[in-house]
């Protein structure tokens, strides 16, 4: 044991990880979700609402914005989980008692993120109108709901589960597959003494890096093939956006994790350790990127953790794509932090892969 | 090329592992076309110099010319014209023999692959083996296969490394032909071994022990070098004399030869005085030249007193 560190490292690693992400970072109901209000009236009554939300603790106001199609954006952009539209003329109806509308548009793709907060909303919102319908306006209370809550479930209207997952999946896969495979790539041809003979021969470490990653792009993209066809015909998941596009932003995403397996690979005494730290990743990769459990349903620090991965970005790229039909400027804030890591983890990968056996 | 230039000349290169230092100060020079047999027990550094000449280790310290560039710095422009074998078979083990060759074939770029590839495999021997995972040969074809995959692009220097270790005589002895072939032909061989009849094959040696050079120079030069003395006794119950012998003044080595007896040491008086009252016995005694293996075994026990 003493002599394997990285075996020792994982039985003690893998649990402490484990305990703090299940214990601390999950949440399957997550608070404070990030909600812009559209405000046409501005009043006492669409005041009270505001507040009422606020109180709830479900919805944290980020933004006021006056039109809806700013906030359409915002939603769009996955900046909003939510966008309350408070229409003109709201309080004059809801005096009147003509129960207006009021809209909670829910960005629903992910829907375990937004159900809690959807239900809650329905019985706050008409408590804390009822108390201040009060006085001269005490009879409307007893006429039903004084107002009517609209909610436009976006993107995924019935809440499908599947429409989330299986989109999802093609990150988690290619996150899983990839980074193993590659990590075994370089530790392989050590452990098999194969490397001492490339070594000996005029080949650069740019050239052996390529030969190990082209492959793998090659095999990235099968794999994508094969759950956008499950996806569009198993599972029916609507296709909203451009297909092309996905598999081109998935190439940094690709290349990523090709570049973190190679850099285990340069780690790794054998392959066995490789696949060891291939696991250390998939797993915060798994449990922190949103592809389980909800994203803004965990605690800061997790988030924080959570935006180094590129998997994370590369769900709401997949999801923001496939669900809602982003085009590149809206998936564009998810692609430069790829992009970032992709350097990164390639420059380690060169740096560490050595020219000699020293 | 000139005749005088040498294809390896190296000045003092040392490397060390972890403080222990694995080659020390090693000075050698090789000629053209020359077969230089490189002996020396297990950790004596064989391997590192070997393997810094190629590239495979950075020297510590110490100057180098391998081929006319310096080993230092000029790594990537000697790999082209080196063949190197490693100790471990290191090819695919899950490509076949042609797959293989063509492999190491493109990473030197070779123009006309086809054609270098399939001569070698008929010069080699190779063909019923072809399509043949390189991993399921038999460790003689393993190293053929290796020899032939070094050779593919004719290196100018062939560096090989215990490339006999493990293999039939048959295998060997057509081995060292094309070994001798190559040097016709003005390709320069170091190679590593630690058969006796394999040093006695080269034009020149090099023994090393714990990174130091010991000896160098022709067979001969060698067993003249060292200064020993021995003796040849022939009779019918040798081995019992041996160990009677073990232990007399002036005697340091008593290695019995099938029904012959070989006895040597440094001081040939001491040692002819030490022998005289066994003289008288009923065995015959010869005085001959000592041999490689009884010079190699007395520097290694010269070694081990120091």
């Amino acid at each position: 044991m003493r002599r394997d560190r990285v075996t020792f490292a994982m039985m003690i690693g893998i649990p402490i990880m484990q305990m703090v992400v299940f214990g601390f970072a999950i949440n399957s109901d997550p608070k404070h979700l990030p909600t812009v209000i559209v405000a046409a009236d501005h009043t006492s009554y669409s005041r009270s609402i505001v507040s009422a939300m606020q109180n709830s603790g479900y919805f944290q106001i980020v933004k006021t914005v006056a039109s809806e199609a700013e906030a359409d954006l915002l939603i769009e952009e996955g900046e909003a989980q939510f966008v309350v539209t408070i229409p003109e003329g709201f309080s004059r109806r809801l005096v009147r008692g003509e129960q207006p509308a009021l809209l909670l548009t829910a960005d629903a793709t992910d829907p375990s993120a937004t159900s809690n907060a959807l239900a809650a909303f329905r019985i706050f919102t008409e408590t804390a109108l009822s108390r201040d319908l009060d006085g001269p306006l005490r009879y409307l209370r007893r006429s039903g709901p004084p107002l009517n809550v609209v909610v436009h479930a976006r993107f995924n209207p019935e809440g499908i589960m599947q429409y989330n997952i299986v989109p999802g999946l093609m990150g988690v896969v290619l996150t899983m597959t990839l980074v193993i495979i590659t990590a075994l790539a370089i530790t392989r041809e050590r452990e098999r003494g194969t490397m001492e003979n490339l070594l000996s021969t005029p080949v650069r470490p740019m050239e052996v890096m390529l030969g190990k990653i082209v492959p793998y792009i090659i095999v990235g993209y099968l794999q994508m093939s094969v759950i956008l066809l499950a996806a569009r015909y198993l599972f029916h998941v609507p296709i909203m956006g451009n297909l092309l596009l996905l598999l081109l932003v998935s190439l940094p995403f690709i290349t990523a994790n090709l570049g973190v397996g190679l850099t285990f690979s340069t780690l790794a005494r054998n392959q066995l350790q490789a696949v060891q730290m291939a696991f250390f990743f998939f797993l915060p990769s798994i449990l922190l990127s949103g592809f389980m459990f909800p994203f803004r349903g965990m605690p800061p620090w997790a988030q924080r953790v959570g935006e180094v991965l590129p998997l994370t970005h590369y769900l709401r790229i997949v999801r923001g794509i496939i669900l809602k039909g982003n085009t590149l400027p809206q998936i564009f804030p998810n692609l430069w932090p790829i992009g970032v890591f992709l350097l990164v983890a390639l420059t380690v990968g060169l740096t560490r892969y050595h020219r000699t056996l020293d | 090329m000139a005749e005088d230039v040498p294809v390896i000349e190296v000045q003092e290169l040392t490397k060390s592992f972890n403080g222990k230092t694995v080659v020390d100060k090693l000075s050698l020079r090789v000629a053209p076309g020359e077969i230089y047999g490189f002996l020396g027990p297990n950790g004596s550094g064989k391997t590192t110099f070997i393997r810094m000449l190629c590239g495979l280790l950075r020297p510590d310290s110490g100057t180098g010319v391998c081929l006319g560039f310096d080993i230092q710095k000029e790594s990537e422009k000697i790999k082209p014209h080196v063949g190197y074998m490693a100790q471990r078979f290191s090819l695919y083990e899950d490509l076949s023999v042609l797959e293989n060759l063509n492999f190491m074939g493109r990473i030197y770029g070779l123009q006309q692959l086809k054609t270098l590839v399939d001569e070698s495999i008929q010069r080699m021997g190779l063909a019923r083996f072809a399509n043949q995972l390189a991993g399921t040969l038999s460790g003689g074809w393993k190293q053929r296969l290796a020899l032939a995959t070094c050779l593919l692009h004719q290196p100018r220097l062939l560096l090989l490394d215990e490339p006999t270790a493990g293999v039939d005589p048959k295998a060997r002895r057509d081995f060292w032909d094309d070994i001798y072939r190559l040097s016709e032909q003005g390709v320069t061989s170091l190679i590593s071994t630690h058969y006796m009849d394999e040093a006695e094959r080269c034009h020149r040696l090099a023994y090393l022990s714990y990174g130091k050079l010991l000896a160098a120079g022709t067979a001969d030069q060698v067993i003249a070098a060292s200064g020993l003395t021995s003796w040849s006794v022939f009779g019918s119950n040798v081995h019992r004399l041996a160990a009677r012998l073990k232990g007399v003044a002036g005697v340091e080595q008593v290695v019995p030869f099938g029904n012959t007896l070989h006895v040597s040491g440094h001081d040939a008086d001491k040692l002819a005085r030490g022998l005289q009252p066994f003289m008288a016995e009923e065995y015959r005694w010869q005085k001959t030249e000592a041999n490689l293996e009884e010079v190699f075994i007395s520097l290694m026990q010269d070694r081990g007193v120091q």
